[in-house]
């Protein structure tokens, strides 16, 4: 029916890539970065359910905008589906998942296993959190582990990919193929070390960055030119966070209740302003893109449109900048289409066949 | 990354929901950790330098006695020395008693103090004023840690990527570790020497 997508195995969506020189991983999102390509990921609102199809619904949405999908490891502290299930769901079905690992839930020992786990399950990409703390969540009197932190996690899967090894030294027999990320936010203090720290992410393992949401571009500006400096932006892929503010009284609920995320004056100002601030929040977020895609060294975005996901493909679509690119998305393939076409046939016209009348037109 | 409700969080939900008590401990954060002043634990960290210079004279001294530790024995000396280090270090730093101390590479901040232990620079949870996420009255260690190891002549070993911490080493003598490790180290060299010369 189709002519196979750029970034698809021939022999099936949910197998790996061939793998390619230079690459450490046989994922989607690797090898859009290398080509040079502006890549686009998101973030999946994991489901408080155990029905896979709220997770096939959720990414459905995504299809055909983004490069992959960010399975988010009980973001906040907050309880839902593990990453590891979603990722589970998700490639099977092709998508390019990012999985992010956060050091708040698990001790080394469960982390390697997932590790193993994960890159078994046809996962490319692995994004090294430390995790909220777990007063910001649902569960406050969960006990913190903070095993590792996100520079030690960043090196342990290094070493796993690379030397084959455990972190005791112990040998694997095949180890995981993945393209490492890392998150930096260089809108919290200390910013004058934030952009030293990226180097030592990099050191450590990250290959990629996605940074926390920015709102303001003078201060990542200046945050991008002391990387550049550094010559931090020729060893990583720096993926900016945007995303859209649902209204005036969210970016003020968000300022002074999640740390980290520093929303200036001057936005909420134009948020009040605006007569749709629903439509006012998602035009801010598209300008942000238009003036971080010119930024040198930017790789790419990471839209994180939380409960507003259906504006994802708005987003990417009105800024442009896929610049006419189509990234990967599910398509039905030519064997399914024959059985659904058989299938409808079966169900909908009205053919009755007892056992009589086939005995009957079998002789 | 995060969550964007606006005014009611599951989190605040979940702290009505419990049951209303006339006892409310004093002072206590989620983490059951924090103090009223951290007067000592800064101005540590304000005189990172000398300290510097303090702790390196003093480790030499330390290895300088080292025929006298063995002589003794490690392991009797371990007692007295673990209590003066936890009480010493516990007053200067605030020290948890890792075992495997970096205060030299972490501007004389403590990163065991941070609630999530840390050990390889700030979370991105940092408020704006500086202080710590999960203890709003807290300076950020790694926020402090920054600004000691300016001060100090090897302050770029903030750079270095710490292994994860060795949970079997908690509540023992970092000060005779690396006093011990350090000697090995000498008597190898001094040993590859000898052959080499000898050679």
């Amino acid at each position: 029916m189709n002519a196979r997508q750029r970034d698809e195995n021939p022999a099936g969506i949910h197998l790996p890539l061939d793998p390619l020189p230079g690459h450490t991983s046989r994922g989607r999102l690797e090898r859009v970065l290398r080509r040079g390509e502006f890549a686009v990921t998101t973030e999946l609102n994991p489901p408080d359910s155990a029905d896979p199809e709220d997770v096939y619904n959720r990414a459905k949405i995504f299809d055909g905008w983004v490069d992959a999908i960010n399975a988010v490891d009980a973001s906040g502290a907050n309880c839902h589906m593990s990453s590891v299930g979603i990722c589970a769901l998700l490639t099977r079905m092709g998508y390019a998942p990012i999985m992010q690992i956060a050091c708040r839930d698990k001790n080394r020992i469960a982390i390697q296993g997932d590790v193993l786990g994960g890159a078994a399950m046809g996962v490319a990409n692995m994004l090294c959190l430390t995790g909220d703390g777990v007063q910001a969540g649902d569960q406050p009197g969960a006990k913190p582990v903070f095993d590792l932190d996100s520079m030690s996690l960043l090196e342990t899967i290094r070493i796993m990919r690379d030397n084959g090894k455990f972190l005791s030294g112990r040998k694997l027999t095949t180890p995981p193929q993945v393209f490492l990320g890392a998150a930096v936010n260089p809108f919290a203090p200390p910013y004058d070390f934030r952009p030293i720290h990226l180097g030592k992410k990099i050191a450590a393992g990250a290959q990629f960055v996605q940074t926390q949401y920015c709102f303001d571009v003078p201060m990542f500006k200046t945050f991008m030119q002391k990387a550049r400096d550094l010559g931090h932006t020729e060893k990583v892929f720096i993926l900016c966070g945007v995303g859209p503010l649902a209204s005036a009284k969210t970016a003020k609920w968000i300022r002074s209740n999640v740390p980290g995320i520093h929303i200036p004056e001057a936005v909420i100002k134009r948020l009040e302003g605006a007569q749709d601030q629903k439509k006012e929040g998602k035009q801010l977020c598209i300008d942000i893109i238009n003036e971080v895609k010119e930024i040198p060294g930017v790789a790419g975005v990471h839209v994180m449109a939380y409960r507003q996901e259906e504006y994802v493909a708005e987003i990417v679509d009105e800024s442009g900048v896929l610049r006419g690119r189509q990234p990967w998305q599910r398509e039905i393939r030519r064997d399914d289409q024959i059985v659904a076409e058989r299938l409808d046939h079966i169900l909908h016209d009205e053919i009755t066949e007892t056992q009589v009348d086939m005995v009957k037109t079998a002789h | 990354m995060s969550e964007q409700q606006p005014t009611v969080t599951q989190a605040t939900l979940v702290k009505k929901a419990a049951p209303k008590s006339d006892y409310k401990p004093a002072d206590v954060s989620p983490q059951r950790r924090v103090q009223r002043t951290f007067a000592v634990r800064l101005w540590s960290i304000r005189h990172s330098r000398l300290l510097e210079w303090f702790y390196s004279r003093f480790a030499d001294v330390f290895l300088l006695l080292h025929p006298l530790w063995k002589g003794i024995g490690y392991g009797r000396v371990e007692a007295p020395v673990k209590f003066v280090e936890k009480r010493v270090k516990g007053f200067m730093f605030d020290c948890r008693m890792c075992g495997q101390c970096i205060l030299s590479s972490t501007g004389m901040s403590c990163p065991m103090n941070c609630p999530k232990q840390l050990r390889n620079g700030p979370c991105g949870g940092v408020r704006a004023n500086g202080n710590c996420e999960v203890e709003p009255d807290m300076p950020c260690v790694w926020v402090k840690a920054w600004e000691g190891s300016r001060n100090m002549v090897h302050g770029d070993n903030i750079l270095t990527v710490q292994k994860p911490v060795d949970q079997s080493l908690r509540e023992t003598s970092a000060w005779l570790r690396v006093t011990a490790q350090a000697a090995t180290a000498r008597e190898t060299t001094q040993k590859a020497q000898n052959t080499g010369a000898s050679a």
